[in-house]
């Protein structure tokens, strides 16, 4: 019945579609990303285009196995923007194969495997980033300090090519952990919070993001600004980020008020690893999270519990992917029982009935 | 009272702002529509049972005249737009989208426009009894003339059955293109007004809520004027945005109170009545005319000057295009009524009706037909629902074939109002799968009812068949009885004749031989 021509009103739309969606959000990156490739140079802008184009590519020959029209589905954007969010993810030097091996993941496991746009439960750039820290957890943990475009030791063109394509050395004295790496490793050692935190960068440069981590992640500042812009647009609400940063941040600040030598400080929890970026980018993903608003607080306070436990108690350093994943498989179990409540029935549907004695306006 | 400043009202969930287009015809003032050559007046203009035709071919009628009048409570009677002779009685295309034929009296307007003897002004309606307005109402043909077409007497009267607190008139016209109620509003204040107070008084309540969307400053500015001696008339300024004219998200807006579902107003104390009603009201119980022409907004991308028309019930929707200089260029839809919740027009023959609030020829530019693309899950359609809903699932089980789980999901507390389908960043023809599954589910229960029918009729025809044969076993058993009682009687008369005949012979014999 769904036919080209609907016969039925509405006659008129209003200016929405997918691609302009997909669009934005990726304008909404546009600056986090752009810092990020000046930042870590060469071979971030070489994994970068790697990322995207595999992902497309994947997209295009999925798309014809499936017997689908190529054109509509490939220009809408998701699969540039799934690419984009993996891309964004990596870290900075790692060699070409994680990135096509990544976006194949991304886009074949995550979500043409479910049956295309729209279908698949799991963020396909989470799934992607996920497979790919447990099969590669050296490469996936080899992060670079900024060596922005310019810089006296930045590589130049061939030489950050060389690095993508893994025949260039890394320096060893580039490579450096990410601070929630860091923090894990050293409160390992019997460290206590204040003694590394010395060692640390900056609450400013953890905002700015002229820190060693994966390729987008690091600039809150910038990636904040962008979820503003969604906020702005209407392509999110918000009521997933805030419930996720905030839980975050509440449940950061318990633990480090209760321990301060052992658990880190609610900003550092905030404005690192990719909290700024999955509360904005990847919780909200609009396919994977809940559409009732109830279900989105629900979801972006387990996703902000889970990030806190996993960063904290796991063997992992970054718990962002992990918690968005566990919370998406959770969704449609919110959608079900969090519906909202349909105008003129309570909430378990029955008819509302007033009383006899009603005030009278 | 006049506009209320500082009327506190209450938040309605969802909705959308669609760009309202009404700069096309909201400067044209309203106009007579010249008389067209030939009326096609249905018999069925409402909700209900059709009206029943008192006339015949050939008659000759004189405007207000009634031409067939209302049959059960749910009907209204239809009048003569103008003086003339009747064409004819019978199948005409409905003003609907299936074009379906239905029965429609042809008048042949004479152009000298007589009124009909019957048609004469009240002095002072005010004097009347409720049930004298609702009965001049009913009279009078007319229904609610926002789209709905449910006969306004009815709702006049449910003051007997619910404890009524106040009035509301809809004046949102929260629908984009259409300009209509705004040029009532705005050119015929005093009588809106006065329609309103009569049917306040009908309904017996003090209270009036007279609401208009902020986009008709105008019409404010009027209304307020017109009532502004009267202390229980509130003029209430309503933020624009669609859809705030749906009843029961009005009364929301308001009273603060949701209509409960599969309720009405009345539930609440509350009758709402729309600005062309209130209008018609006035002309009915002042002047004593029927409702036999309404207020038409024709505008839309493809028509050359939009205008707003006083049209005679009856008259073809191409007379009106003709009267706006026609098209600039072929319209990709013909809509009567407003964009979001219209109804595509077949062709141009059909007649105008009391429910024709607009008539729209919209461009390519306009309607927009870009290809759907799977659900991405956006949740717009939810937050945009003013019912609750999430339109996303309820699609997908329709798709899936699964009525009763659409239903389940709150598809009969749908109001159709298409927030969902105009904000789908997918395109996804939300509302038509609504439409199609309530239509599966309407005839799914004709359905049943038509097969509880069939069981009962053969029911009874069996019961009847046993009967008939138990009554012809009856009968044949009595006949045989009686046959035999027959025959009995015959042979012991045959007998008794032998025997006589015997003696005779032996008698005649014997004296033959002697
Ligand atoms: S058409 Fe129905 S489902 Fe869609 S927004 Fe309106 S009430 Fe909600
Ligand atoms: S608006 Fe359209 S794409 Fe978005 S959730 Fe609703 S049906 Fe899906």
């Amino acid at each position: 019945m769904s036919d080209a021509q609907p016969f039925s009103a509405p006659y008129i739309h209003a200016p929405t579609s997918v691609t302009r969606t997909m669009s934005l959000v990726m304008i909404a990156l546009v600056p986090a990303t752009l810092f990020g490739l000046y930042q870590y140079g060469w071979p971030a802008i070489f994994l970068f285009i790697i990322t995207l184009t595999t992902a497309v590519v994947a997209e295009g020959i999925s798309l014809r196995i499936a017997g689908k029209p190529i054109r509509p589905f490939l220009f809408d954007g998701s699969a540039l923007l799934t690419g984009w969010l993996l891309a964004l993810t990596l870290p900075p030097w790692a060699p070409w194969w994680i990135a096509v091996v990544g976006a194949l993941l991304a886009i074949i496991v995550g979500k043409q495997i479910f049956g295309g746009l729209g279908q698949n439960l799991f963020n396909p750039a989470m799934v992607a980033r996920v497979a790919l820290l447990i099969s590669f957890p050296l490469e996936m943990t080899l992060f670079t300090s900024p060596l922005p475009l310019g810089s006296a030791s930045a590589p130049g063109m061939i030489e950050g090519l060389l690095i993508t394509l893994g025949l260039g050395t890394t320096p060893d004295a580039i490579t450096s952990a990410t601070i929630l790496g860091h923090f894990q490793t050293e409160l390992g050692r019997g460290v206590s919070v204040d003694q590394i935190a010395t060692t640390t960068d900056s609450i400013w440069q953890l905002s700015w993001g002229s820190i060693s981590g994966s390729m987008g992640e690091t600039s809150a500042l910038l990636l904040l600004a962008g979820g503003l812009f969604l906020l702005w647009q209407r392509i999110i609400t918000w009521h997933i980020p805030l419930a996720m940063l905030s839980t975050l941040f509440l449940s950061a600040a318990l633990f480090h008020w209760l321990d301060p030598t052992h658990y880190i400080s609610p900003l550092t929890h905030l404005l690192s690893g990719a909290a700024i970026l999955g509360a904005f980018f990847i919780a909200t993903d609009l396919v994977t999270s809940p559409v009732s608003i109830r279900g989105q607080i629900v979801f972006g306070i387990g996703c902000g519990l889970l990030t806190f436990i996993i960063r904290t108690w796991a063997s992992y350093p970054e718990g962002v992917a992990f918690a968005v994943m566990l919370m998406n498989s959770l969704t449609p179990l919110l959608d079900h029982y969090l519906k909202p409540r349909v105008y003129g029935r309570d909430r378990k549907g029955v008819p509302i009935q007033y009383g006899e004695q009603e005030e009278n306006r | 009272m006049g506009l209320t400043f500082g009327f506190k009202l209450f938040p309605v969930r969802g909705g959308v702002h669609p760009e309202d287009r009404k700069q096309l015809s909201a400067s044209a003032a309203i106009e007579a529509l010249p008389m067209p050559s030939l009326l096609h007046i249905p018999l069925q203009q409402h909700i209900g049972a059709p009206a029943e035709p008192l006339v015949q071919r050939g008659d000759t009628v004189k405007k207000g005249q009634i031409l067939a009048r209302n049959q059960g409570m749910i009907s209204a009677p239809v009048h003569a737009p103008t003086s003339g002779r009747v064409m004819g009685i019978g199948g005409f295309p409905a003003h609907h989208a299936s074009g379906l034929s239905v029965r429609t009296i042809t008048l042949k307007p004479d152009g000298l426009e007589e009124w009909h003897e019957s048609i004469t002004p009240e002095a002072d309606p005010f004097a009347l009894s409720p049930d004298e307005i609702a009965q001049r109402v009913a009279a009078a043909g007319i229904v609610g003339m926002g789209g709905a077409t449910f006969p306004s007497a009815v709702k006049l009267n449910l003051r007997k059955r619910y404890t009524l607190k106040a009035l509301v008139i809809n004046g949102a016209e929260c629908e984009p293109y259409l300009t209509c109620d705004d040029r009532l509003m705005r050119e015929h204040s005093e009588q809106v007004r006065d329609g309103v107070r009569l049917m306040a008084q009908a309904l017996g309540v003090e209270t009036i809520l007279f609401a208009i969307e902020k986009n008709k400053p105008e019409a404010i500015a009027a209304m307020s004027e017109a009532a502004a001696a009267l202390p229980h008339f509130k003029v209430i300024a309503l933020p624009t945005r669609y859809p705030m004219g749906s009843e029961k998200h009005l009364v929301q807006a308001l009273t603060g109170k949701e209509t409960p579902a599969r309720g009405l107003t009345a539930d609440i104390g509350i009758v709402v009545h729309n600005v062309a009603t209130a209008k018609a009201v006035h002309d009915a119980l002042f002047l004593g005319q029927p409702l036999i022409s309404r207020v038409m907004t024709i505008s839309g991308g493809a028509i050359k000057e939009p205008r707003n028309l006083l049209v005679p019930l009856g008259t073809p929707v191409a007379d009106l295009i003709r009267a706006c200089q026609g098209f600039t260029e072929e319209p990709v839809r013909i809509v009567s009524g407003g964009p979001m919740m219209g109804q595509p027009l077949p062709s141009t023959r059909v007649p105008v009706i009391k429910g024709s609030n607009g008539l729209l020829a919209l461009s390519a530019a306009e309607v927009s037909e870009k290809s759907e693309m799977p659900c991405i899950r956006c949740a717009s359609c939810v937050s945009a629902c003013p019912c609750g809903l999430v339109p996303l699932e309820m699609a997908a089980t329709i798709r899936n074939g699964s009525l009763d789980n659409s239903v389940h999901l709150g598809l009969l507390d749908c109001i159709a109002c298409g927030s969902c389908s105009f904000v789908c960043p997918a395109n996804i023809p939300l509302v038509q799968y609504f439409n199609f599954a309530k239509g599966e589910l309407a005839s799914r229960q004709r359905m049943q009812h038509k097969q509880g029918e069939t069981k009962r009729l053969a029911e009874a025809r069996t019961a009847r068949m046993e009967e008939m044969k138990r009554a012809k076993k009856e009968a044949l058993l009595k006949r045989k009885r009686e046959m035999e009682e027959k025959k009995r009687a015959e042979k012991a008369q045959q007998e008794q004749e032998a025997q006589q005949s015997k003696q005779t012979e032996t008698v005649s014999t014997g004296s033959a031989v002697a």
